[in-house]
């Protein structure tokens, strides 16, 4: 399932004076760094394109440098209505990890972490991927049995993960409390310790900047506001920018995925629902690692600059708007100071929201359609960010082939009418 | 006190009859009852505060608000410590212990202040271009930048000692900001009658009034005016007065949150108040009157303590009588630095002069200042601040009208403050969190509340009218407009007379001070003082691509601070659009989101942490159990008793001392946990046959049915037994830990897709006690109990109800089995739980009774093959592929999931199916979750068949037993396979047989006679 040797095509930038290095710091640094160069051309749409990526997020932004990295396909778009990495790509926990249940979902997520690993190599971009590990943590007798399972699947499957007991965990996150008097106690976990952050903005910047130097275009501001086919054969788009001409368009667009479907007559199985986050002032390391947790339900880790970063699961109701309502960080704040109690005397900082499209077994589609040359790429919910680089790797593939590969396969919208779903409702624990 | 060096007499909100001591870095100084930390600090002479995020550069006080950027400090100690508070927001109070942040070793002797020093290799967005060689020592960098970064530390001891509360309001009509025209519009809403709430940050009402020794309203100098307001508010019984309080969240449908902080202040501490309270007010009509805040200029060195905004100069002097230097140098690009000016002057400070970048200078406060003696120097920029760890020095050019270019030589000149001034920007914060549009004022060079989606008015300064008189009629305005569309009457009073110099509040467009030094070179010019992003960082993004303002934020951090872009975004956007070459108005804001300034994580909490995290259930049962000894697990909310552990037995013991029991003699199980739905009205037969695989409609009266309920996707959701009481009336049982689920899933098809149906449901779990008998002596049992009823299997079969009594307790009978022994489940009013209870067991104790927990129950019901909702389906699991095919109903025109079971997936041979599992060696328990596979010598990915659902030591079988969900397991029966181990043992083989161990024939339901 898992395969060994990923192709991750030509790495770096072709043009050395672009490369960024201590050195090229330092070399800059001396002319007050008047002369660095731009990370991303501010393109403007060619009459026609090989291939059209809708949605400039992180993995649209990597398809579009794995087609041309690894397919050779260069002559491709990037179109985003707004800026790069403004939809989920910046608004998420930044949490990377591929301890999934499921074949299937371990299968694509493990891939993506191999990627994720010298990634900044590859892309000549410190996204700082930050490999300190990912705990998930188990309150009751019956967590430990889910645990149980999803830690023996994950082994067989050649993934890591380690458990541990209250003692171990303590050791390890010295600042949580694991009172056994509490309402739901730390009765265990399992760690993975290849999982753990990255600078989720850069991640947008440095596809975006690699894919460029190989020649793509990204062009921002640019609007789609049809899909233009002849029969069923896509042969264009409409934007607000004019008509651009291709054969093949992916679409890319998260939240909005639904809404970019119905352009094409296609109906979507995905219910899109507010996702809200917040971080805290910053203060000095405290956590050194990811805590999960399903029974108290939130998940937190320390950014960088030393915010504590939390999430939590979706509201309720569907949405379009990038707000949630206020019960859901009282919540997820609530179990915050549970697990961590020094978190009553931190302030929350900054609290926003971003639009998760799930399927209903929710798992991803990356798919071709009933329209030749129109593939979709969507339904990663609450957990899109770890897939970044996996996602676009085999969406690339799938859209330089015309054909799903191994790991594509099961994500096919098909699966929705055989029954053949990869639920992850339950084994993705706390959803993120 | 001898120690305050710097304070004046007077001072709005200073009672000089209550001296305060504080220590600041373990030092001791002395202040005033009114004072914050920052006015202590600054009468003290304290201008060093705190050390900045990146350089580690030293920073004193910038404002006098929540703006602050600079004077962080943690203050406390112990449990009590909180870090990153703004010295400006503290209220200083007797025995408060303030400590600087971010330095090692001191404050004035930081080994931070190297990266100030290296600073020309640390550009925005450096840590993205480098750190990436070796790739294996990204943590390690990792490692000693997050120890650079990060401001605060947190306390010492994380238990947080102090309580914080909850409350619930509505009101008509919400005032956020107390100055003249919150005050004004409060008043005016009030005189209706309706319900008006007045929020403010400050500890006191007014706002920038408090600092306006200028102004006369009706007469009387402004804090007279403001001291009349309050009390005039005060003592209305419909009005709710909030001072230092901040409404921090604006959602949906006008959804208001409020931070009040209630004790911080205070020295002692009541133990009777909460330390801090969170309102959640849901309001009609919503006021915004939160004023404005001044912009830094940013030139080469702003950033030096000393450094300060004009107008918190003025306040530090009027309100807080507080002199913060003795030698000035003003620069502004407006007319309202003159009135800080002559405060300054008059509170005995040398202005030595007044740069003003504008060409010509005139109006009422120039001429005061002109013919106060100060020097003007018009067509003058600040090019440069100067000084270790204070202003001691500035640079002066003149500059081009349009400020971009110096015209000729800088003039030098000493002083120990700089008072600046780059215009007044709007608090459109509140207004944008409502998803209200904003728009260009490009007289004022600001953007102010444009349209709203909200039932919500701006007014006053937040709304660009920073002339106090006309805040004081758009205050009444918007007040008598309120209180109209809330129902209400008033009639607007007369706007009151307002006595102050004309001010013209347009600024000059001047972003940034010219410089003599190349491009990126020169002295730091500060934009965002807390993230030490400078002019050249925004240009440097520019350069580099980042161009969307989202962008650039993102890339350079401005705007991230803990102020959160106060006193940065518009400076910011000044010198994005210029490096763009767009107008402001194009280059657009980034959102603003809750929280409007930084909101204790503790108050949004409250209680709802400890015992009340979330609910435990307990049944009334519970005491019994826990004298009995009971160990307990949770499931969902509910405790439940695990098992009963004797004097000196292990839980093995106990749990096979119970389940022998069961098997032997009798066992009592407290069921009362399970989910009841009550189910009623005409269709409620129709009703469950949709709901159900099987038919509910076909159950005769009396009788009880075991059904299962599948999501619309054909998976199992719950389980239970149901009973139909009367014609039009089932008594439903859940799982326990399904209850809620359940009740959800049917009222939403209820409510949503069956409207015409004719069903009532009532959650009726906690109406019911219920204890489980079961055993071949359960009848016997029963029978000393003084059971009403007949027992015999004619009168009352297997999968039948009787009502009657026990032991003098009415009760409902259910005779269905969960162990595959005769079995009684006793279902009285809740509050008989314990009578019960105590009844059974002094019944049952000549036979052996023995309470058994939900360890032993599993164990039993395994040795049957029953499943457990959840342990052996997890969402993905048909009826089929648990081996009941039976249960589903074919002739059922339609129930939830029909369709489902009909998808090609359904037919797949390697769809996993529930089976048994025998282990080789019958000692060997599987571990639950563990998976079986057919090679174990495969290397990894192996190919797994599925995981083991239940495993148990089976203590009437003498060997273990398990359940597995196996791809193709129906036809594996029979078949070896080998459960792998974590710990490196070695692998467990196993056979696959049949899900049924025990008794397979159902001999046992009818037990033994009574003899």
């Amino acid at each position: 399932m898992v395969a060994s040797e990923i192709d991750r095509g030509l790495g770096g930038l072709k043009d050395k004076k672009k490369r960024y290095s201590a050195f090229a710091l330092a070399r800059n640094a001396a002319s007050y760094h008047q002369n660095w160069q731009r990370a991303w051309r501010n393109a403007s749409p060619k009459a026609s394109y090989d291939a059209v990526i809708i949605g400039g997020g992180g993995h649209g932004l990597a398809t579009a440098y794995y087609l041309a990295s690894v397919h050779g396909v260069t002559n491709i778009a990037v179109i985003e209505k707004g800026w790069i990495g403004g939809g989920n790509t910046g608004r998420n926990t930044t949490i990377i990890r591929s301890n999934y249940l499921w074949d299937e979902s371990a299968s694509i997520y493990e891939h993506a972490l191999k990627l994720w690993e010298g990634l900044a190599q590859d892309l000549n971009f410190n996204i700082m991927f930050s490999q300190r590990g990912v705990l998930t943590i188990a309150h009751s007798e019956h967590e430990l049995k889910e645990m149980s399972r999803r830690v023996h699947a994950i082994r067989l499957n050649g993934i890591d993960s380690d458990v541990m007991n209250p003692a171990e965990i303590k050791k390890f996150v010295p600042c949580i409390n694991i009172d056994q008097s509490i309402r739901y106690p730390v009765m265990g976990g399992f760690v993975q310790q290849r999982g753990g952050t990255a600078r989720h903005d850069a991640v947008a910047w440095g596809y975006a900047r690699a894919a460029d130097d190989m020649g793509v275009d990204i062009i921002q501001n640019c609007e789609v506001t049809g899909l233009r086919r002849k029969g069923r054969k896509i042969i264009g788009i409409d934007t607000n920018m004019g008509f651009i001409k291709t054969k093949k368009v992916g679409c890319v667009v998260a939240g909005h995925s639904s809404v970019m479907a119905e352009m094409a007559g296609i109906h979507l199985p995905l219910a899109s629902r507010p996702l809200q986050a917040l971080v805290s002032e910053p203060i000095k390391p405290i956590l050194d690692t990811v805590i999960m947790s399903n029974a108290v339900h939130m998940y937190i880790s320390q950014s960088d600059k030393g915010e504590m970063v939390l999430g939590a699961g979706v509201d309720k109701y569907n949405s379009y708007a990038q707000r949630g309502s206020f019960p859901v960080p009282e919540h997820m704040i609530a179990a915050a100071v549970e697990l961590f109690p020094f978190m009553s005397r931190l302030r929350m900082l900054r609290h926003w929201g971003g639009i998760v499209d799930t399927c209903p077994d929710a798992s991803p589609i990356l798919s071709k359609t009933d329209i030749d040359g129109l593939y979709f790429n969507c339904g990663w919910g609450t957990g899109g960010f770890k897939a970044t680089p996996g996602s676009g790797h085999v969406f690339a593939d799938l859209i330089a082939n015309d054909r799903p590969n191994n790991i594509a396969a099961p994500y096919a919208l098909s699966r929705f009418e055989t029954g053949f779903l990869i639920d992850e409702h339950g084994a993705a624990g706390v959803a993120h | 006190m001898s120690s305050q060096r710097y304070r004046l007499s007077g001072g709005t909100t200073i009672r000089t009859d209550t001296p305060l001591s504080f220590t600041f870095d373990g030092k001791s100084y002395h202040g005033y009852k009114g004072d914050t930390l920052a006015s202590a600090l600054i009468a003290a002479g304290v201008h060093l505060i705190g050390r900045s995020f990146k350089y580690h550069r030293p920073r004193g006080i910038m404002s006098a608000g929540s703006e602050e950027p600079n004077a962080l400090v943690r203050v406390g100690t112990g449990a009590y410590a909180e870090p990153n508070l703004k010295a400006t927001q503290v209220e200083l109070y007797d025995g408060l212990i303030a400590t600087s942040q971010n330095r090692f070793p001191s404050l004035k002797y930081d080994v931070g202040s190297i990266n100030s020093v290296m600073s020309q290799f640390l550009p925005a967005g450096f840590y993205y271009k480098t750190f990436m060689w070796p790739a294996s020592f990204w943590m390690t960098y990792e490692h000693f930048i997050r120890n650079a970064a990060g401001l605060g530390k947190v306390a010492s001891d994380p238990i947080d000692p102090e309580r914080y509360e909850k409350t619930h309001r509505h009101c008509e009509i919400l005032i956020a900001g107390g100055g003249g025209a919150g005050l004004m519009a409060a008043y005016q809403a009030a005189l209706s009658g309706q319900r008006v709430m007045l929020v403010d940050e400050q500890a006191e009402f007014g706002g920038w009034l408090l600092s306006d020794d200028a102004v006369k309203i009706d007469n009387m100098p402004a804090y007279d005016w403001v001291r009349e307001m309050q009390s005039l508010l005060s003592n209305m019984d419909n009005v709710t007065l909030l001072p230092r309080t901040t409404m921090f969240g604006y959602g949906d449908h006008n959804y208001i949150t409020l931070a009040e902080r209630v004790t911080d202040h205070l020295s002692p501490r009541p133990s009777h108040l909460p330390r801090m309270r969170l309102w959640k007010v849901r309001v009609a009509q919503v006021i915004l009157a939160t004023g404005c805040i001044e912009r830094p200029l940013v030139f080469g060195g702003n950033d030096l303590p000393g450094v300060m905004l004009a107008s918190a100069v003025q306040s530090y002097i009027t309100q807080y009588g507080a002199l913060p230097g003795s030698r000035a140098i003003i620069v502004t690009n407006n007319d309202t630095a003159y009135q800080a000016a002559l405060a300054f002057q008059n509170a005995g400070g040398f202005v030595r002069a007044i740069v003003d970048t504008r060409t010509t200078v005139k109006g009422a406060w120039v001429k005061a200042a002109k013919d106060a003696g100060i020097d003007i120097l018009s067509g003058h920029g600040l090019t440069g601040a100067y000084g270790i760890h204070h202003v001691g020095r500035v640079e002066i050019s003149p500059i081009t009208a349009d400020g971009r270019e110096i015209t000729g030589e800088a003039v030098h000149m000493d002083c120990d403050l700089v008072m600046m001034s780059g215009g007044l920007t709007p608090t459109v914060h509140l207004h944008s969190q409502a998803r209200g549009k904003l728009v260009w004022d490009e007289k004022h060079l600001c953007f102010k509340p444009g349209a709203t989606h909200e039932a919500e008015q701006s007014i006053g300064a937040c709304n660009g009218s920073f002339a106090l008189s006309s805040g004081l009629a758009e205050a009444i305005r918007a007040a008598t407009k309120a209180v109209k569309s809330t129902g209400g009457t008033c009639t607007a009073l007369s706007v009151p007379d307002v006595t102050a110099l004309r001010i013209n509040y347009a600024p000059m467009a001047y972003w940034k001070a010219p410089s003599q030094a190349g491009a990126g070179q020169g002295p730091k010019a500060f934009v965002d003082f807390q993230n030490d992003v400078t002019s050249a960082d925004i240009q440097l993004a520019v350069r580099e691509g980042y161009q969307s303002v989202e962008h650039v934020k993102r890339y350079t951090t401005t705007g991230m601070a803990t102020d959160q872009g106060k006193t940065s975004n518009m400076n910011a956007l000044g010198i994005l659009a210029d490096a763009l070459g767009h107008e402001i108005p194009d280059v657009g804001t980034t959102t603003f989101r809750m929280p409007y300034t930084p909101t204790s994580m503790g108050m949004i909490a409250g209680r709802d942490i400890g015992g009340l995290f979330d609910a435990v259930r307990l049944t009334r049962m519970d005491s019994w159990h826990r004298a009995a000894g009971a160990k307990f697990e949770h499931v969902g909310q509910w405790m439940r008793a695990w098992y009963y552990r004797h004097d000196g037995e292990t839980m093995e013991q106990a749990v096979t001392r119970e389940v022998l029991a069961a098997r032997t003699t009798a066992g009592l199980l407290d069921a009362s946990t399970l989910g009841k739905i009550d189910v009623r009205g005409k269709d409620a037969a129709t009703f469950l046959d949709r709901i159900y695989t099987n038919k509910f409609s076909s159950l005769a009266v009396g009788k009880c049915r075991y059904g299962l309920m599948l999501k619309d996707d054909g998976m199992v959701m719950d389980d239970g037994v149901t009973t139909r009481l009367a014609d039009e009336h089932y008594h439903m049982t859940t799982t326990t830990g399904g209850a809620a689920g359940v009740l959800d899933w049917m009222e939403e098809w209820l409510q949503t897709e069956w409207p015409e149906l004719d069903v009532f449901l009532t959650s009726v779990t906690e109406q019911w006690s219920v204890a489980t008998l079961s055993g071949p002596h359960a009848r016997a049992i029963l029978e000393a109990a003084d059971i009403s009823v007949d027992l015999s299997d004619t009168a009352f079969p297997f999968m039948s109800m009787k009502q009657g009594y026990v032991s003098g307790l009415p009760a409902r009978i259910f005779r269905i089995s969960f162990t595959g022994e005769l079995s009684y489940e006793i279902n009285v009013p809740a509050r008989y739980g314990v009578a019960l209870w105590t009844a059974l067991m002094k019944a049952g104790e000549a036979f052996g009774i023995t309470p058994y927990g939900t360890e032993a129950m599993h164990v039993l019901r395994a040795e049957k093959g029953f499943i457990i909702v959840g342990q052996e389906t997890d969402g993905t699991v048909t009826p089929l592929d648990l081996g009941m095919n039976w249960i589903v109903s074919k002739k059922k025109p339609d129930f939830i999931g029909k369709r489902a079971l009909e998808r090609t997936s359904m037919a797949d041979p390697k769809r996993k199916q529930l089976v048994g599992l025998r282990t080789d060696n019958p000692d060997d328990v599987i571990p639950e979750g563990a998976h079986a596979v057919l090679d174990p010598n495969q290397p990894p990915p192996i190919d797994m068949l599925g995981h083991v659902t239940s495993s148990y030591a089976s203590p009437n079988l003498g060997y273990s037993i398990a359940m597995a969900l196996l791809k193709g397991g129906h036809k594996l029966i029979g078949e070896t396979v080998w459960i792998p181990m974590l710990d490196g043992q070695k692998p467990i083989k196993a056979v696959v047989t049949d899900t049924v161990f025990y008794d397979a024939q159902g001999d046992r339901l009818n037990g033994t006679s009574s003899s």
